[in-house]
């Protein structure tokens, strides 16, 4: 069962197409992964999946509801919500202000649980809650990304370029902590330049380039792939 | 040193507290819509008219039923003053902003979208009321209740700056804690991820016109109490110098609009005692170019609604 499906999905800024036609789905449960060199298209999928940007045409389809005309916060009410590319914390908010942010689709203060299960993936978050969080490290504002994203409650987790930044010790780190996510019930949609690790932690992936998808396949079948292990895998 | 910076010195700090004040509450719808919209609404002046408007057809519709005015209907009046100020501003947003954000319009749009609908309204109020002062019922007789030194602090002031403290204090709390607030300040620090975390930025705005809304019209009923009259373009010269008072507080920032509008009120009260009074407001806008040409960022630079 697809919890997402994009059909024939095309992004416009303003006459510059940014996303030329692409189809993808994610099944309930999946993690699923959309890799692709610079301005190949991927921030702009995720925002369009989130509603930030519209699909012109196109349609796409969470849990068998049409959401490409929706406002992003219907969106996030339904059950999508996104660790952004960059992080997007708010700076002069502390960090328990953005983890409420987080929760703002889920009326009513956050039950406790739902902090414990941010604070047990990200215990350094715990220590730092009063911290503005314009002024936490780079990987402590991804963690606080994801958590806050994880707030909500999401069914589905876009993740856009997680490892970006981050020394390779965390970069392992935070692919634990993904798949952790996704045992305990969450589908994820994962934007990733680091194809390596991407393709390892999921079970299916999508190719982007200049705004098409040119490949598609389980993620062991593309490891092995000729042309991503000469174009994103670093092999010759 | 001349008197007005001596014996005349405690009157006239009195004073630009009292007017400093009023400037502060219409200070604060300037700064909390620019905080979310980076736009200047420019027609934020009639707002604070429409609420001296109806504080004074509250008070009129009340006597002329027979009722001795007192202090207490200085309450009465404002509840239909601020309500009436929310519902302009509401009324801006809704018809003179929100389709041109909805197209993307240039700034210079919104500029004359403003001017435009101020235009409109006073012009509305002119014809209907026409061109002449009315006069506010009285409310608060004025009685001078505390003596400091030579000045006596008259009643009515004291309830001005009580009530903006009030008003301003319950503003802070209300951003702050509130889960509305909370969209405020997210919107006005991202509003791209504001909306991916699930706040509705169109509600969050007609929220945050609201606010500045009924503060400005609390400010008509006040002024309309204190100076006694009120009209059509009632709201310009006030509108204008909170405006100041914003840009020098540092726009966007809620505690800026009311260190500013303080600042903008005993500045312009002391420089009239040493000046003259008709000079009173030439320094209030020698005040606006001085900041926007020296120090464009106001006293305490960029708040609420600075990006990161
Ligand atoms: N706001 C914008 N205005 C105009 N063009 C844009 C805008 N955002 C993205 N683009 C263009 O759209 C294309 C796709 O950009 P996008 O950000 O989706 O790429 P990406 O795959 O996420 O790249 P990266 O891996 O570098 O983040 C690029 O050519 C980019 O220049
Ligand atoms: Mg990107």
């Amino acid at each position: 069962m697809s919890i997402l499906e994009l059909q024939d999905v095309h992004v416009s800024y303003g006459n510059i197409e940014a996303v030329k036609g692409i189809s993808l789905t994610v099944d309930e449960g999946e993690i699923v992964t959309l890799i692709g060199g610079n301005g190949a298209g991927k921030t702009t999928t995720l925002k369009t999946i989130s509603g930030v940007r519209r699909a012109a045409p196109g349609t796409i389809v969470f849990d068998e509801e049409r959401i490409d005309h929706m406002p992003s916060h219907e969106i996030v009410k339904r059950g999508v919500c996104q660790a952004p590319e960059g992080r997007r914390i708010f700076p002069r908010m502390s960090v328990r202000e953005n983890l409420d942010m987080g929760a703002y689709s889920q009326k009513g203060t956050p039950p406790t649980e739902d902090y414990e299960r941010v604070f047990t993936l990200f215990p350094v978050l715990r220590d730092r809650l009063s911290q503005a969080g314009g002024t936490l490290s780079g990987g402590e504002q991804q963690m606080l990304a994801i958590g806050r994203a994880l707030m909500a409650r999401p069914r589905l987790l876009l993740l856009d370029e997680p490892s970006m930044g981050l020394a390779p010790m965390f970069v392992e780190k935070i692919f634990s902590i993904i798949r952790e996510i996704n045992e305990q019930g969450t589908t994820i949609l994962l934007v990733e330049q680091n194809a390596q690790m991407a393709l390892q932690t999921a079970s299916r992936g999508y190719v982007i380039e200049s705004g098409e998808i040119v490949l598609e396949d389980r993620a062991a079948k593309l490891l092995t792939d000729e042309r991503v292990k000469k174009a994103y895998l670093g092999e010759a | 040193m001349p008197d007005c910076l001596t014996t005349q010195l405690p009157l006239r700090l009195v004073g630009g507290l009292t007017s400093g004040s009023i400037y502060a509450l219409i200070a604060l719808g300037y700064t909390l819509v620019y905080g979310v919209l980076q736009l200047i609404n420019f027609a934020h002046s009639e707002v604070f008219m429409g609420g001296s408007l109806a504080g004074l057809l509250a008070l009129e519709a009340l006597t002329h039923h027979g009722a001795q005015t007192n202090a207490i209907f200085l309450f009465v009046a404002l509840i239909p003053g601020m309500l009436a100020g929310g519902v302009v501003a509401i009324a801006l947003e809704r018809f003179a902003y929100r389709p041109l954000r909805r197209r993307g319009a240039a700034r210079l749009s919104y500029l004359i979208s403003a001017i435009g609908a101020s235009l409109l309204l006073s012009n509305i109020v002119l014809l209907w009321r026409g061109r002449n002062f009315e006069n506010f019922p009285a409310t608060v007789a004025p009685v001078p209740i505390l003596t400091l030194g030579n000045v006596q602090i008259y009643n009515r002031q004291i309830i001005i700056v009580v009530a903006m403290l009030i008003m301003t204090a319950g503003l802070d709390i209300f951003v702050r804690t509130s889960r509305a607030g909370k969209g405020i300040r997210a919107v006005a620090q991202d509003p791209e991820t504001a909306g991916m975390m699930g706040v509705d930025i169109n509600r969050v705005i007609t929220v945050t016109f609201l606010l500045g809304g009924l503060l400005a019209g609390a400010a008509g009923v006040l002024y309309g109490m204190f100076f006694g009259v009120t009209r059509f373009d009632v709201g310009f010269i006030p509108g204008i110098k909170a405006f100041t008072a914003a840009v020098l507080g540092g726009i966007g920032n809620i505690r800026g609009a009311l260190v500013g509008g303080l600042t903008l009120g005993v500045v312009e009260n002391v420089g009239a005692g040493c000046c003259g009074n008709q000079w009173k407001d030439v320094i209030a806008f020698l005040v606006l170019v001085g900041v926007l040409m020296f120090r464009p960022t106001g006293l305490f630079g960029e708040g609420v609604g600075a990006k990161a």
